[in-house]
């Protein structure tokens, strides 16, 4: 039913990626471990930076999971036939996202094993209780998607109609998910650098750049390694799709670097200029954020330029680029950011450990085992019919 | 012999209907054994707990630490050596720290003054509106922000929601850093949120919180806010106090006479 | 010789193989016997042996909730008043952890995560001490 014997067939090139994989989740799996044993005091995080590295992920990578709708909602709400190879991508690229999203929180808890207590005892008022209510809804919605029609391709009919409706109902909800998210942050009143309407907006519109990107990236990848060529128009609508979300992407920092600097409250600066200048001598972030506007540009310069957008070798770096420069917005300036300085206006800076690097890089690494076996799966049916 | 998915899907259908039936009809219930839980005769009780701390009265200057041995040794509040992974439930802080009070021109006598802060058990709590297990809440009966640890998950929500810094995380086994165990208290493991609980279990025994007693200026005063005529009513009546980042509405209850 | 011998073989090793444990405790006499425990002090525990041996975990999970959830720590029952603590109540009559409660939890191999927490407090001294306690404030019985 899940055609999981089209992935255990591969070339050598193949076998490699997958044990090298492997290698890698079994070294993070040591490194959790050891943190299960030990306590989370095997990490950088502190009495006062008590979000780092595994939270940032999460809140990356429901961004990229909530994507998926960029393909799924011209496809299915408008007929866009241009993404039809591709919803399958996007919603396998979903589902693993999602998966990382929780592998992140789990790793993150202090008492792992007491997880279930979020739906023993659930919480209404707590935006937790919703984040993880509507992450595991977008998992199950997302894989019966999935399921359903590369099953329906496979045996070469149409999808039943009943899945329709589901397809639809993923649409709000890929919003849904990072909106939530997003209420985790902006809803706290001690919190200046997240207390801010626009947090959602940002996230999704950071979602809806970052997540294209690595789309395309993967499309490409395919061409190159495997027969399965998703064509120049679809990669072409998808530039555009991260253009656009950049561009509102960038203007909605601009506003918040306004609103912020404008009005002078010197406890909504202080985080700012934590991250981007200093503060009191502490400066560790200040390159990681220039870095990450820097590459900001450049891209928003070459998706703006059509001959340098158009031009597909140029546009798998400009994709790199977006990608890596909302990462280390999303993922390591915003969460430190929050936190620098304490509520109490103190300065504890954060860099993660090596035990902690290991931990998230193999979860990494079991997304990436996941989006390699489901395209193996979708790319062996579809070779099949050909 | 074979079956189809319908037969299949309908007997294990039942089968686990059946079994999940027959668990709750064997369950156990202590009730049922003719038994009834209350508070103790002499527990102490109020509407509404709070305090006022009288800054002036404080010998934190001349390096009093009375309060926050008190209470960090009767309740298993570990030493941790690392600043960053530090535990604690009370603590100095600066006045400019303590009240987010950022100023070019300074009071002496403010400047100097350090600032006894802890759980301001709010009225409005955001530690208690994000928890997602109900590990923390607001108890009805007096208004204390209590802790669960049997039910803490340790996702640190609190922490980063608590406006005043007053929650701490245990990042490793506290044991390892507490020289003498309080027998008559739990500790608590790694990986739970822990705060001051206004001594919830000195109260329900009569007594009054630990640094409470332990004051030797009586600079800490602890009663129902909602009694007009208590001391604590009475002292905010009377004299000029301050609450901490009171316009986030938290509506904390620790009130500070400066 | 047919299959059928050497499966007959395959099975007479599997079987012997798979029952080791059992005839080897045997023939060394190092058979487990059923764990002895400690004798409480008190006269009868709270509810009836038979009931307390099947049921203590759920018993100590319902205190639990009425203690910290519900700020109760008194359970009238059987025209008896205890306070409801592991600690001070259980480990009162039952006072050496290892000699009772370790005793079984060892044989059944189970880790009850009750004491990362909560102190043992084995030891008669201490838990007089808290008894009397309890007594005095419940008006019940004691000095």
């Amino acid at each position: 039913m899940f055609m999981f014997e089209k992935a255990v067939v591969g070339s050598r090139r193949y076998w490699l990626w997958i044990l090298g994989l492997f290698a890698v989740i079994g070294i993070g799996l040591m490194f959790y471990l050891r943190q299960f044993e030990e306590g989370l005091a095997i990490t950088g995080l502190s009495r006062d930076v008590t979000w780092g590295l595994y939270i940032a992920q999460f809140t990356f990578l429901v961004g990229v999971a909530a994507s998926a709708v960029m393909v799924v909602l011209p496809y299915y709400l408008h007929d866009f036939k241009v993404f039809g190879k591709i919803t399958i991508l996007g919603e396998f690229l979903a589902i693993s996202a999602v998966t990382m999203c929780m592998l992140f929180i789990f790793v993150d808890m202090g008492q792992p094993t007491r997880v279930m207590n979020v739906m023993l005892h659930p919480t209404p008022n707590s935006m937790m209780f919703w984040d993880s209510v509507s992450l595991f809804g977008y998992l199950i919605l997302n894989a019966t998607i999935a399921l359903v029609s590369l099953s329906a391709e496979r045996k070469g009919v149409a999808p039943p109609s009943w899945i329709k409706p589901v397809i639809i109902l993923s649409i709000p909800w890929a919003v849904s998910i990072h909106t939530v998210t997003a209420f985790l942050y902006n809803g706290l009143p001690g919190r200046s650098f997240w207390l801010t309407a626009i947090l959602a907006p940002r996230f999704l519109a950071s979602a809806f750049a970052a997540g294209p990107a690595l789309l395309i990236l993967l499309c490409l990848l395919l061409r190159k390694l495997t027969w399965f060529d998703v064509g120049r128009e679809p990669i072409r609508k998808l530039s555009l799709i991260v253009t656009y979300a950049m561009l509102v992407n960038v203007f909605f920092v601009l506003m918040e670097v306004f609103t912020v600097f404008y009005s002078g409250i010197p406890e909504h600066q202080h985080h700012f200029q934590y991250l981007f200048v200093g503060l009191e001598g502490h400066n560790a972030l200040v390159p990681w954020m220039w870095t990450s506007m820097a590459l900001a540009a450049v891209a928003l310069v070459l998706l703006l330029i059509p001959k340098f957008r158009l031009n597909e070798k140029i546009l798998a770096f400009t994709c790199g680029m977006v990608f890596l420069s909302l990462w280390i917005d999303k993922g390591l300036g915003l969460i430190v950011g929050g936190f620098v300085p304490s509520p109490l206006g103190e300065i504890t800076e954060y860099a993660p450990t090596i035990p902690e690097i290991g931990i998230a890089v193999a979860i990494w690494a079991i997304g990436c085992l996941m989006v390699t076996v489901f395209y193996k799966i979708a790319l062996s049916v579809r070779e099949g019919l050909a | 012999m074979s079956m189809d998915r319908k037969s299949f899907l309908k007997i294990t259908g039942c089968a686990v209907a059946g079994a999940i039936a027959g668990n709750k009809l064997a369950g156990i219930d202590v009730e049922a054994q003719d038994g009834s839980a209350a508070a103790y005769p002499d527990a102490k009780t109020a509407k509404r707990w709070g305090m006022v701390i009288d800054t002036r009265k404080c010998l934190k200057a001349e390096g009093c630490d009375k309060c926050m041995a008190a209470c960090h040794e009767v309740h298993n509040v570990p030493e941790v050596p690392t600043k960053e992974h530090e535990v604690k439930w009370i603590w100095k802080e600066s006045y400019e720290h303590a009240f987010a009070k950022e100023t070019e021109y300074p009071n002496e006598e403010l400047e100097q003054l350090d600032v006894l802060v802890f759980c301001n058990h709010c009225d409005e709590p955001p530690c208690v509106r994000v928890c997602p297990t109900q590990a923390t809440w607001k108890r009805d009966s007096d208004g204390i922000v209590m802790m669960d640890w049997h039910r803490c998950i340790g996702c640190r929500y609190c922490v980063a929601a608590c406006p005043y810094g007053s929650r701490s995380f245990n990042w490793s086994d506290p044991r390892a850093h507490l020289d003498e165990t309080n027998l008559n208290y739990p500790t608590r493991t790694k990986g739970v949120v822990e705060k001051c609980t206004f001594c919830d279990e000195r109260l329900a025994k009569g007594l009054m919180p630990a640094c409470v007693e332990a004051c030797p200026e009586g600079a800490m005063v602890f009663g129902d806010l909602s009694d007009p005529n208590s001391e604590v009513r009475q002292l905010i009546r009377e004299q000029r106090t301050e609450r901490r980042k009171p316009e986030l509405g938290t509506k904390p209850e620790v009130f500070y006479i400066l | 010789m047919s299959d059928r011998g050497r499966i007959i073989i395959g099975l007479v090793v599997f079987l012997g193989l798979i029952t080791f444990p059992i005839w080897y405790n045997s023939a060394a006499g190092t058979d487990s016997a059923a764990p002895e425990l400690q004798k409480a002090k008190g006269e009868e525990c709270i509810y009836p042996v038979d009931y307390m041996r099947d049921n203590h975990m759920d018993v100590l999970m319902e205190w639990r909730d009425e203690v910290v959830r519900n700020g109760n720590r008194v359970l009238k029952v059987g025209g008896k008043t205890y306070e409801m603590s592991l600690t001070t109540t259980c480990i009162g009559c039952h006072t050496e952890k290892a000699e009772f409660c370790d005793k079984c939890h060892d044989y059944a191999a189970v880790t009850p995560y009750c004491w990362d927490c909560h102190v043992d407090p084995s030891g008669a001294a201490l838990v007089e001490a808290r008894v009397h306690r309890t007594s005095a404030l419940t008006g019940e019985g004691g000095e």
